[in-house]
């Protein structure tokens, strides 16, 4: 489904951020990538979505190369992933409601099928109450429940978490990979990047290892080992 | 795709709406910035109806000797009638300029009292004529002094006026030329100043650009609701400009006819509309116009 080969990516300023990394992601799959800040992680995900481009190799998602996509292309790409930030990046001057039916209204689909959707996915985040709340008015946990439910709601075939539970307590940091857990169990592929040891270690899923750019570990059920 | 341009709309309007920060400052900017175009406008229609009333003061008149019949003058005016240059020739007979004179001169007996001593009219008829272009009462003197009137014309009072005329057609054309040189700076300080108010509130909207970029937005479903927010934006601006305008003309109306004879309210509403399409097109294309350049940016993939 997805696949990084030999994917190199150094910036203007010639730091090296990602060096010769290579792995596939299948269908379903639930990828944990670890490492410590400024391994790579964030970078790894900005390819996917083709926000930064690779100085070396290539991306594939579904076979095509992300980064021969033309322009114009590409929303129809980020149209298939779904993706959560550890900052939410929601919209501030649209309400919980708005901002996940923003997703499915730059779709083109009809505002019957967005009031059903939404008000659906809004239940399974638990935010059924908070519909009509603008982001500033609503926690961390709960804005991240927002970001997880646009992420949802137009059913990508993969979603990428990049640190959800970076600004969140523990107890939210909880709910938050529940629902990612449960979203994989639905069938989608997840990817998160973290450098939570705790929650790699509980899930026991596959961990990506990154340390300076280097893909140090791939392991089907791996830990998070500090390198 | 109606659904999608109803959407931009939509969310053109909710920007507009609730982002009432940088809403705010740009129809403060704007509405300054149509002020001062509209006042320029203002200040085209001042300085024409002052150049009018200096060149409308101007005239060559042809004076006939008592031998010409009236037939004779209406002759000479419908050939100078049929010339380009003239715009009216009036004509004025002996007794008319009689009659303008005793008015003119009523109760200033030192000046009246020789002409009753003559006890005749010692006024010539003439035709009073006025060009199209103060340039041109030159080519209109030296018509009349032709050798083809010369039997019926007495005088021409062009050459003793001409340093006169010379100069208020001096003065017309540099009020005409300053007022455009200021207009045309004035209007671009206006353009800059409007266009960089609108840069920097997408400026504040840079991130949500990205968000909406990130989740799939086509490049025309970002861009749109900002095109909008920029039409309303000088739209709004539009109707507070004139709304200002027609409450200084209304109590400043007064004085300043007072002064120059020009009634800035009846202006003002004489050319409402187009006062109101001049507003309408500045504010709208400028605010549609810098929302369109400055978002391109944040537009690269």
């Amino acid at each position: 489904m997805i696949r990084y080969r030999n994917v190199t990516k150094i910036y203007p300023d010639n730091s090296v951020a990602l060096r010769d990394v290579s792995f596939d992601v299948q269908h379903g799959e639930f990828v944990s990538v670890v490492g410590k800040s400024g391994a790579g992680k964030t970078t790894l995900l900005k390819l996917l979505l083709a926000e930064e481009r690779p100085t070396k190799g290539e991306v594939l998602f579904e076979e095509l190369s992300v980064h021969q996509l033309r322009p114009s292309d590409l929303p129809q790409l980020r149209r298939n992933i779904g993706m959560v930030f550890q900052d939410y990046k929601l919209l501030n001057s649209k309400t919980a409601y708005e901002n996940v039916a923003y997703v499915m209204e730059v779709m083109g689909l009809d505002e019957e099928t967005i009031a059903r959707d939404v008000q659906e996915v809004l239940e399974i985040v638990g935010l059924e109450d908070r519909v009509h709340h603008y982001p500033l008015q609503l926690s961390g946990g709960e804005k991240q429940r927002v970001a997880i439910a646009r992420a949802l709601i137009h059913r990508p075939r993969v979603i990428v978490a990049d640190e959800p539970t970076g600004n969140l307590d523990p107890y939210h940091t909880r709910d938050i990979i529940r629902l990612l857990l449960r979203i994989n169990e639905l069938g989608t592929t997840v990817i998160l990047a973290t450098h939570n040891k705790e929650i790699v270690n509980r899930l026991e899923r596959r961990v990506l290892t990154l340390v300076e750019g280097r893909l140090v570990r791939d392991e089907k059920q791996g830990k998070f080992i500090v390198v | 795709m109606m659904i999608s341009v109803k959407r931009i709309l939509r969310s053109g309007w909710e920007k507009f709406s609730r982002d009432r920060s940088s809403t705010g400052a740009a129809l403060v900017v704007m509405t300054v910035v149509l002020f001062v175009v509209s006042s320029l406008f203002l200040l085209q229609g001042m300085s024409t109806f002052l150049v009018e009333r200096l060149e409308g003061g101007v005239d060559v008149s042809a004076y006939f000797k008592d031998t010409v019949s009236e037939e004779e003058i209406f002759e000479v005016r419908s050939q100078l009638l049929s010339l380009q240059e003239v715009k009216e020739a009036e004509y004025i007979s002996r007794e008319e300029a009689l009659r303008r004179f005793v008015d003119a001169y009523r109760g200033q007996e030192e000046i009246l009292a020789p002409l009753e001593a003559i006890g005749r009219n010692p006024l010539y008829a003439h035709l009073n004529v006025k060009a199209r272009d103060p340039k041109q009462y030159d080519q209109i003197a030296e018509f009349l002094a032709g050798e083809a009137f010369a039997s019926a014309i007495a005088s021409i009072d062009f050459y003793d006026r001409a340093p006169l005329i010379e100069r208020l057609s001096l003065i017309t054309s540099g009020i005409r030329g300053g007022v455009l040189a200021v207009s045309a700076i004035l209007s671009i300080i206006a353009v800059l100043v409007a266009f960089n108010t609108i840069r920097l509130t997408i400026y504040n909207s840079k991130e949500e650009i990205e968000i909406m970029r990130l989740v799939g937005a086509s490049s025309w479903f970002i861009r749109g609701p900002f095109l909008v927010q920029g039409a309303l934006v000088g739209a709004t601006a539009s109707f507070l400009t004139l709304l200002f305008l027609l409450a200084i003309g209304f109590f400043g109306s007064k004085p300043l006819y007072s002064f120059s004879g020009f009634d800035v309210f009846a202006f003002l509403l004489g050319h409402f509309f187009s006062l109101l399409l001049l507003c309408l097109a500045a504010g709208i294309g400028l605010g549609v116009l810098s929302a369109a350049i400055a978002i391109r940016r944040y537009l690269r993939v």
